[in-house]
């Protein structure tokens, strides 16, 4: 059994990623992704049914802030990493 | 062959807090000054985290306990992901399988005549940000557009019904009595203009046909209403037109995929939106960067006890308590809590409920229209209001130089009008109500005997001249009481 | 001994004695940076102007008897990815080549409060993915002790900055052993904190649920003083814990008694390096030297950590990497036809291999239809590994183990071949999984005279007794008195 991923899912999960990859990418991921997901594979063996998810690794509750205003951002502190703009707002492309 | 309209609503609404629901930056409306109300955290930069607002939260439970959801003891923050301009980490923090409160219901009136109510299920309701603003180039020539981010971050509560409802209207009664609702109980301004309320709409049709089989037809999405009107527009249009289509190509649920629709107020149309790549995979997971949320059971009664009566059990108790009419009841809720506390100010002084509603939806409420006030700016206050009326009651003045004290300490007041202007008023323009006899009695003598033709016709049984002889007496002496005039006219004529 | 090998602790001894300056201690170190650093690649920026006048002032302050933070002249190196305001902050990718944060990380501030002095930013695997620093947009960092082998990573660039005497201090990232892995490979301290025992405010995400910022030292003393200005609940971080932090420092000559180290048999015998086995066994025997005892221990479900590692990093890692997209800072392609064309593009063409490999993965894992089997699955494997910890650590105070299978390899070695690049984080992945502290201590070199560390772990919140275990240790072994030439 070949563990490549089909070509089909990698090109379906860069569509997901936003992702545009060449065509010799889209080969070496397939076949990389495939190889790491057969090792992952051996968490199969384990019986999780009753086991509760874990996804913190310090399990905590209840963390608040209270409703107070802190100082914003200038705008061209906002701005200042923007690829475009036009001093007010964010640029971008139509958007279709 | 006939149908059944199928209607669920999502709501968004903006809750009012100070800050963003995961940073300290304001969320005050502010379209003019773009992108001055970000920081790190709202911008998505890198390496900022988001820290939950407690109140946000806060009024988030007492928004789920409003309409009857259960809030349960554990809740948690997901990441919903998609990519838009407007969304600046390319992930909305919201909440998937474990919501903030869970199966409540709201209930409305569908029938103004036979006062039919009828329980709206709510599914869930769920806190979330919301995103920025993205404004396109309208023009067609397909210039850039702009991404304003003041708003990415504020706290909405999604709630989201059941597929209850069965025409525009009842969608429409569903949303101005949820909007009423969330006013009522301080959680949102419900300000539509400004997007704190926002309604999208899940439309279908159950077809019956004559074999007894029900079909649906395929599940549309309106988005993008924001006006009472709109909902109920955008639901008839999208009826009708899911009906035609149904006529045409016969396909149901089963054979198309759920599709999104914008609606084009000005053009009264829905068109097709086009679909967003992958839109339907959303990877929600767990947010690393939030911890949970637990909830007591003390925490939860301290939150319920917070809530005042809700409009529903508020007019059900105006009517009751005040002998109201089921119309009046519903004008006084429907203007919001400031003015149902006014008017229970007025009717519980004065004693007298029915007199009251009269006089505050019709005069305060035409005053407060044509001033463009609202409630908490009227310089009347209850207190004065009452005093007023109790001297109508009292039978010291009639009801209509009542209302000439009303206009003259609304026009004339230098501050703020006081009790004690009111008896200076009566007596100024001597509106009392003429107890001595003896000098009516001489001015109703002088009317009678100036009037000859007018007391033949009314002793030849015309009724109606008594009307113009009462106006004369009463120019004469103000303050008298029409029914006392009209009763001594009578008797000094037959 | 040189200025260049001296440990901050003796150097802020020596600066308040008057011996010596922090413009010359900062000079020097600039000094040596641009003497050596083309070769070693350890710095991706350096702040010569802004480090300098921070240690006149320092200098000044301590002359006019005006209070001095905890730090006070200390050059520190911090990895690109702690964002610094208007510095540089790149995460050795093409990505954010030109980012600029516009606000400092909290333990920038902190670091700032205790009068250190920033010198430079250093050299990393792209977004913190990788092992050795190869997968940096811009340079490859070099191990001091053989400029053929890697540095380790992704941490390398500041492992690499104290081992190398450009940095008596410098603090780093650890996912799955990005702090503790290089710094095995350099022949330094490493120390990973308890998740939430420093506050990630400003660290740029890599795994949201694993990464935790910790120091790179000389050794464990400037380890357990650093800890004590960066450590603390930070409101902005919700996952920070609120828990005292002790005065690392005031106890750590205090050997713990009583000691129980814990060690596991056969862990992962295949693929061991038979000199890190030994030096591993010996290091055990230098605790029975000192009275600890001993005890055998079972993790069984340790051979699933780097499975278990390799769905969550990455499931995380799609959605924390999924804000590069062109729009409100990095890189914007220039060729795109659309708006969905350039988010893909700019994507496309700004990230590396690495970056690009575990965006594929996570995004799978998370994806409809592959949620359950994967990410979920490992959330429930991750508590089984956990278990095993809290079960452990009933019975003993410490565990030790190796850091990495194999001393530094070569590189290039394994870059072609992700898979054997992830097997090697067999042994420092479950102390992220867990959230527990972890340290990797110089304990031995190969015959090829490759630096080889000792991995120690303890409980959450227990970093004290992971000091003072980790001292005993160095007090009675040379290895951290070795410098490269
Ligand atoms: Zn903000």
């Amino acid at each position: 059994m070949s563990t490549q991923l089909p070509e089909d899912d990698v090109l379906k999960v860069a569509s997901l990623s936003r992702l545009k990859l060449s065509e010799t990418e889209v080969n070496a991921l397939g076949k990389q992704m495939g190889s790491v997901l057969k090792y992952i594979a051996m968490l199969d063996e384990l019986d999780t049914e009753s086991i509760e998810p874990m996804a913190h690794a310090i399990e905590i509750s209840n963390v608040f802030r209270e409703d107070q205003l802190q100082e914003s951002l200038p705008r061209d502190k906002a701005l200042s990493n923007a690829p475009q703009t036009d001093g007010n707002y964010f640029l971008v492309p139509a958007i279709l | 062959m006939d149908y059944t309209v199928i209607i669920g609503l999502e709501v968004h609404v903006q809750l009012q807090t100070n800050t963003k629901l995961f940073c300290g930056c304001s969320t005050k409306f502010n379209p003019d000054h773009p992108n001055t109300q970000t920081c790190p955290v709202c911008l998505g930069l890198p390496g900022a985290l988001p820290v939950l607002n407690r109140e946000a939260f806060h009024l988030g439970m007492k928004t789920g306990m409003a309409i009857n959801c259960e809030i349960p003891s554990f809740t948690k923050w997901d990441r919903k992901q998609y990519y838009y301009p407007d969304l600046p980490k390319a992930y909305q923090i919201s909440q998937f399988d474990l919501p903030m409160s869970q199966n409540g219901w709201l209930e409305i009136e569908i029938d103004p005549e036979t006062r039919q109510k009828k329980k709206v299920g709510i599914i869930r309701a769920h806190l979330e940000e919301d995103a920025g603003k993205n404004s396109h180039d309208e023009s067609g020539r397909g210039q850039d557009s702009k991404v304003d981010l003041n708003r990415c971050g504020t706290p909405l509560i999604e709630i989201v019904s059941e597929p209850d409802l069965r025409s525009a209207q009842e969608a429409r009664t569903y949303l101005e009595e949820l909007k009423l609702l969330l006013t009522y109980i301080d959680v949102s301004d419900c300000n539509m203009q400004e997007g704190s309320l926002r309604c999208d709409a899940n439309v279908n049709l159950h077809v019956h046909k004559e074999n007894g089989e029900t079909i649906p037809t395929p599940i549309v999405e309106i988005k993008n209403l924001n006006s009472f009107r709109g909902v109920e527009q955008a639901i008839e249009y999208e009826v009708q037109r899911q009906w035609n289509e149904w006529q045409e190509t016969g396909l149901s649920l089963k054979d198309v995929p759920k599709e999104t629709r914008g609606w084009d107020a000005d053009r009264g149309v829905t068109l097709e939106q086009r679909g967003k790549e992958d839109a339907a995979d959303y990877r929600y997971f767990p947010d690393p960067d939030l911890a949970p949320v637990t909830v007591t059971n003390a925490e939860r009664e301290r939150v319920f006890k917070e809530l005042c009566e809700r409009p529903a059990e508020r007019r059900a108790r105006l009517e009751e308590r005040y002998q109201l009419s089921v119309y009046d009841a519903a004008v006084i809720i429907d203007q919001g809590v400031d003015f149902a506390d006014y008017f229970e100010a007025v009717a519980e002084s004065s004693e007298n409920g029915k007199q009251a509603a009269n006089w505050i939806t019709q005069d305060v409420l035409r005053e407060l229209k044509e001033r463009e006030m609202e409630i908490a700016e009227f310089p009347i206050k209850p207190d004065v209001l009452a005093a007023i009326l109790q001297k109508v009651k009292a039978n010291e003045i009639t009801n209509n130089s009542a209302r000439t004290v009303f206009q003259e300490l609304l026009n004339n007041s230098k501050d703020v009008p006081r009790i004690e202007q009111i008896q200076q008023i009566i007596e100024e323009k001597g509106l009392g109500i003429v107890s001595d006899t003896g000098e009516l009695d001489a001015i109703i003598q002088a009317v009678v005997d100036k009037n000859a033709k007018a007391v033949a016709d009314f002793q030849s049984g015309k009724q109606a001249a008594v009307g113009a002889l009462i106006g004369q007496v009463m120019r004469d002496i103000k303050g008298a009481d029409p029914k006392m005039v009209r009763q001594l006219l009578i008797e000094k004529m037959s | 001994m040189s200025t260049m090998s001296m440990t901050a602790s003796k150097l802020l001894a020596k600066m308040s004695s008057g011996e010596i300056s922090s413009e010359e201690i900062t000079s020097a170190c600039l000094n040596e940076i641009s003497r050596r650093d083309a070769s070693i690649n350890a710095f991706l920026s350096v702040q010569q102007e802004a480090a300098l006048e921070k240690a006149r002032e320092v200098d000044q302050k301590r002359k006019a008897g005006k209070p001095l933070g905890k730090l006070a002249g200390i050059p520190i190196a911090l990895k690109d990815n702690i964002c610094t305001e208007g510095v540089n902050t790149t995460c050795a990718s093409k990505m954010l080549e030109h980012f600029v944060p516009p606000y400092d990380a909290h333990i920038v501030e902190r670091l700032k409060a205790a009068d250190a002095v920033l010198i430079g930013k250093t050299n990393q695997d792209e977004f913190a993915m990788g092992s050795s620093t190869e997968n940096s947009a811009f340079k490859t960092t070099t191990n001091p002790w053989n400029n053929t082998c890697a540095a380790g990573g992704s941490s390398g660039g500041s492992a690499a900055a104290v081992a190398a005497g450009f940095a008596p201090l410098a603090l780093g990232s650890d996912t799955g052993g990005s702090i503790r892995q290089p710094a095995s490979f350099c022949g330094v301290v490493g120390l990973k904190p308890t998740y939430g025992r420093v506050s990630r405010y400003g660290l740029i995400a890599f795994a949201s649920s694993l990464d935790q910022i910790g120091p790179f030292a000389r050794d464990v003393t400037d380890a357990a003083l650093i800890m004590e200005t960066i450590a603390g609940k930070d409101h902005r971080d919700t996952t920070s814990l609120d828990a005292a932090v002790p005065e690392f420092t005031s106890k750590l000559e205090q050997p713990l008694e009583n000691l129980k180290v814990g060690y596991v048999e056969h862990l992962q015998e295949e693929g061991l390096h038979e000199e890190v086995k030994e030096a591993t066994l010996r290091a055990l025997d230098v605790y029975k030297s000192l009275g600890a005892e001993l005890v055998p221990i079972e993790l069984p479900h340790a051979k699933y950590c780097v499975a278990t590692y390799y769905i969550i990093a990455p499931s995380e890692a799609s959605s924390n990497l999924a804000r590069y997209d062109g729009v409100h800072y990095g890189y914007r392609a220039k060729d795109f036809e659309n708006m969905i064309d350039m988010y893909a593009a700019s994507r496309g063409e700004a990230f590396g291999d690495e970056v690009k490999r575990r965006i594929m993965l996570g995004t799978y894992a998370l994806s409809s239809g592959y949620y359950d089997a994967y990410y979920l699955k490992a959330l429930k494997v991750r508590r089984l590994i956990r278990n095993d910890f809290e079960q452990a650590f009933q019975s003993v105070d410490i565990i030790a183990s190796p850091v990495t299978p194999t001393p530094a390899f070569t590189i290039g070695e394994l870059v072609d071949d992700p898979l054997a690049m992830y097997l090697a984080d067999i042994f420092t992945t479950s102390a992220n999984l867990s959230g527990i502290p972890g340290i990797s201590i110089p304990a031995g070199f190969s015959q090829n005279n490759l630096p080889i560390g000792l991995q120690l772990l303890a409980p959450p919140l227990e970093e004290e007794r992971l000091l003072r275990a980790a001292r005993m240790f160095e007090r009675e072994t040379e290895w951290h008195l070795k410098h490269p030439k």
